[in-house]
């Protein structure tokens, strides 16, 4: 592709230079505007086999770009979708997702790639100037508007009848209430429901995993466990709701390590029950810290002490997670005894 | 070479179809007079121009592939029970709208390239319009007569976040859910009306059963319809305006240089569409994107750790991890001021660099047009404030994954918390020092070129021993290039008596402006352009190299 090898007559006779290039260095002005640069032509401007070359090659790419096509059409109807297959250095991948992705891939990027050559060595590439005008308007232009505008204004009477103005003023600010209104019933109104879940004195806790009612001895020391309410399933119509309120984390600590007073007279033989859901912005709690009792919000990091009623220590919440006041029923099974006396999950306006 | 064939005039015989269709069309919407001004239009060349192409297809591809994945996506929560072909989740309740994202996935073919170009075109379109914003902002592009496409700009991005944390709240995994739950918090966070804004929004508690379906409507209608409107409006008035370019021999702020729209932009912008989209088609085919199946179906008691959301919305969950837990509670009410405050900063971020362009012109007071954009260097203040507030954004974005940098880095969480929080405020200061500083030492270096020319390389030893090194002195071309920018001089504060020699009094906001404007063009805050006469000198011999 060098320029040695275009034949003599091929090569024009001097580069284009009526472009109204200046060419000598203004002697009043050395900084002063040169003008457009002269043109250079590209090979394909002067010999005729390289810009055969450029064409041949963007047919190339328009024929790839068809049989990738065809190839997709194939893969569509050919491969599985079942199918895995290994890819280095990627991994396993879905045999389909990679045939299809590639093929239409090729098929398009070819297209581009094709007309993008074909502009940048075969279409004219003279730099053109083209002139810009104001984009605001001429003087008289703005004087008629101005005055048309005035003439009509005051043919519509509005300034000189108030009376007219003033209502249409006030029905217009009216009428978006009735489009205000009818956005009530997106939902009901609060109420106390952010105040109360679904425990309740005797409400037993069940263990989230296994679905069974929970005994003291199931709850080992540095382990943690998630409880649900008695009664709550998954099937449950409310489930996502009552759970997003309910869901509680249970820790067995040595007693004497409890440093709370009140979390020790709510707590059972040293397993104490918080709300799961973070007082930050309400995501679920679950890294523990067996040995500093510590638990950690995976979503914001704010980390609370389960040794001295669940005080903040680290990270964005503002108040300590809610403690559920447990004890044991008859039959040897955890109860709660009545609900959290706090909102749980994130602090809201009517908190208090 | 084939125009002489066109040229040939018809003496028999009707016109060429297409041109009767034109003549049709023409004589009903008058697309002639449209055309005579832009089929021709010239577009100047310059790389940094693609970048608000890459939006606009990322968008156009979003769309198309959109629209495919509503013909199969179910906008319901009701709670099913999973039979697809996906087997680790078999027998699993869920809600429709991640089991029929399951389908899209795993049963229908080409669904999920599909839903993987959807989603790696909305990161890209974000990426496109936040350094296509940059270019903008760093060249001065949106000056006069352009501020207004600058706004529409802005809101293109605002609503594209929007539109993508929506979008991707859709499938109700686990993941997304998670971030809804954030935002209801965030919601609950605002005084007296926080509470209600939540209910009405999801329906009543969170999750409640509303809140897929409604995100749908918003995701796929409102949003994508304002920002459809937008983008129409950005592109009539980027052809109004007609496109800017960089200072050049040549080029004026009274003409526009480049090649004509019909043939090589059509080809070129055209054939950039096919570009990006095979792009990402091919991005999609090889690497994986939100696998849902991987997380599993939304539990309001259930998280995994390392939980981000799409880049764009780190800066806000940057803002949430860092800010310190302060609630203050007061006759019954609690302020949650720990959550309320980033949620003020969240817009105010966005807003401060939305109004930057009415900032500047009002300091300027500059009321001409503006179609030559400036080198960044060139415009000391504004690039420095830019950096900082990049800065700032990527400072929020290292914090939204703080967890991430904490984990991968084997740093402390805490630390990387407390660098945040000190880097919020510090970060900007020294990002817009250092950045002015740098500008001013290559204003420095181009007057240094313009005076002295081009260092060569050639060490030249004189007959009396001293070594010197040859400079070659610039062409006009470069000459004119480094010189063409206009320098502003500091603002004064006006006469202080009027003509009767009444003592006038001078108003805060002007005192503000002269500050202001000498903090931008004041002596040492940029460096003079050389004159004339200077070069004259330098150059009119005395034997100076």
């Amino acid at each position: 592709m060098s320029s040695q090898d275009i034949p003599e007559e091929n090569l024009p006779a001097e580069q284009d230079h009526a472009r109204g290039a200046v060419g000598v260095a203004d002697e009043v002005n050395p900084f002063a505007d040169p003008g457009l640069p002269p043109h250079e032509h590209r090979i394909q401007d002067i010999d005729e086999r390289a810009a055969k070359r450029s064409e041949r090659a963007v047919a190339l790419l328009f024929t790839v770009s068809m049989l990738a096509t065809v190839g997709f059409i194939v893969s569509y109807v050919a491969i599985p979708h079942d199918k895995s297959i290994f890819v280095f250095p990627i991994g396993h991948l879905s045999a389909l997702n990679f045939a299809l992705g590639l093929t239409l891939g090729a098929a398009l990027f070819c297209i581009g790639a094709g007309a993008v050559h074909w502009a940048r060595t075969l279409m004219s590439d003279v730099e053109v100037a083209d002139e810009r005008h104001p984009i605001e308007a001429a003087p008289d232009v703005r004087a008629k508007v101005h005055a048309d505008f005035r003439q009509g204004a005051a043919e519509s009477v509005l300034g000189r009848r108030k009376l007219i103005r003033n209502t249409m003023f006030g029905a217009l600010a009216l009428v978006p209430l009735s489009g205000v209104m009818l956005l009530r019933d997106l939902g009901p109104l609060p109420g106390t429901s952010l105040r109360h879940t679904m425990w309740a004195k005797g409400k037993r806790l069940v263990n989230t995993n296994t679905n069974l009612p929970l005994r003291p001895e199931d709850v080992a020391v540095g382990s943690l466990t998630f409880a649900k309410p008695d009664g709550l399933e998954e099937t449950s119509e409310d489930f996502q709701t009552e759970i997003a309120k309910a869901a509680l984390m249970i820790v067995r600590l040595q007693p004497g390590n409890i440093k709370d007073k009140r979390e020790l007279d709510w707590s059972h033989e040293g397993i104490v029950a918080f709300s799961k859901i973070c007082t930050h912005v309400g995501c679920p709690i679950s890294l523990y810290e067996q040995q500093t009792h510590h638990v950690l919000c995976p979503c914001h990091q704010s980390t609370f002490d389960l040794s001295d009623g669940a005080r903040v220590i680290f990270g964005p919440a503002g108040h300590a997670l809610p403690q559920l006041r447990i004890g044991v029923d008859s039959e040897g099974y955890l109860q709660a005894l009545g609900d959290f006396e706090e909102p749980v999950g994130p602090a809201f306006w009517e908190r208090g | 070479m084939s125009t002489a064939a066109n040229e040939t005039p018809r003496s028999r015989g009707k016109a060429p179809a297409g041109e009767r269709i034109a003549d049709w069309a023409d004589g009903r919407l008058g697309i002639y007079s449209l055309a005579k001004s832009n089929m021709r239009k010239i577009f100047p060349d310059h790389w940094s121009f693609m970048l608000g192409e890459v939006c606009m297809y990322s968008f156009i591809i979003i769309i198309l592939t959109g629209v495919y994945l509503t013909l199969f996506f179910h906008p319901s929560m009701n709670e099913v029970e999973y039979h697809g072909s996906y087997v680790p989740l078999q027998g699993q309740l869920m809600s429709e709208a991640f089991s029929s994202t399951l389908h899209i996935s795993f049963d229908v073919r080409g669904g999920l390239l599909m839903r993987q170009i959807h989603h790696w075109a909305a990161l890209i379109f974000l990426a496109g319009m936040f350094v296509h914003m940059m270019r903008v902002f760093f060249t001065g592009a949106f000056r006069k007569p352009r501020e207004i496409n600058w706004l529409f700009g802005f809101l293109l991005f605002v609503l594209g976040m929007f539109t993508g944390f929506t979008g991707y709240s859709l499938p109700d995994d686990l993941l997304s859910g998670t971030g809804v739950r954030f935002m209801e918090g965030a919601i609950l966070s605002v005084p007296i009306v926080g509470t209600y804004l939540s209910f009405f929004l999801f329906g009543g508690q969170f999750p409640g059963h509303d809140f897929v379906a409604r995100f749908y409507s918003i995701h796929i209608l409102l949003l994508p319809g304002i920002m459809l409107g937008l983008m129409v409006g950005h592109l009539i008035l980027v052809f109004y305006h007609k496109h800017t370019q960089f200072a050049g021999p040549g080029k004026s702020n009274k003409n526009v240089v480049g090649m004509p729209l019909l043939p090589v932009y059509m080809a070129k912008a055209g054939g950039f569409f096919f570009l990006v989209f095979g792009v990402i088609a091919a991005i999609a085919a090889v690497a994986q994107i939100n696998p849902i199946w991987a997380m599993g179906p939304y539990r309001p008691d259930q998280v995994s750790t390392g939980a981000q959301p799409d880049w764009y919305m780190g800066f806000s969950e940057g803002l949430i991890r860092f800010m310190p837990g302060w609630e203050i509670n007061f006759w019954g009410h609690t302020l949650v001021l720990g959550v309320f405050i980033p949620l003020v900063i969240f817009p105010l971020v966005l807003v401060a660099i939305a109004v930057y362009p009415f900032i500047e012109s009002w300091v300027t007071g500059d009321k001409r047009e503006h179609h030559i954009l400036d080198r960044p260097r060139n415009a000391p203040t504004r690039t420095g404030l830019g950096v900082a507030w990049m800065t700032l954004y990527l400072t929020l974005l290292v914090g939204g994954g703080n967890d991430l940098w904490a984990t991968h880095f084997h740093l402390s969480i805490n630390a990387v918390t407390w660098f945040v929080r000190i880097a919020f405020f510090v970060g900007p200061v020294i990002a817009f020092l250092v950045t002015k500083r740098i500008c001013l030492g290559l204003q420095r270096r181009d007057r240094d070129k313009v005076l002295h020319g081009r260092e060569t390389g050639i060490i030249k030893r004189l007959p009396h021993g001293e070594f010197i090194e040859v400079h070659e002195p610039l062409s006009q071309e470069q000459l004119h290039t480094l010189t063409a920018h206009h320098q502003y001089e500091p603002a004064e504060i006006g006469p202080t008596v009027d003509e009767n020699g009444v003592e006038r009094k001078v108003p805060a906001s002007e005192k503000l402006r002269v500050k202001l404007s000498s903090a931008y063009y004041g002596e040492d805050n940029q460096i003079p352009k050389p004159t004339v006469d200077e070069y004259k000198e330098i150059t009119s011999g005395h034997g100076h190299h």
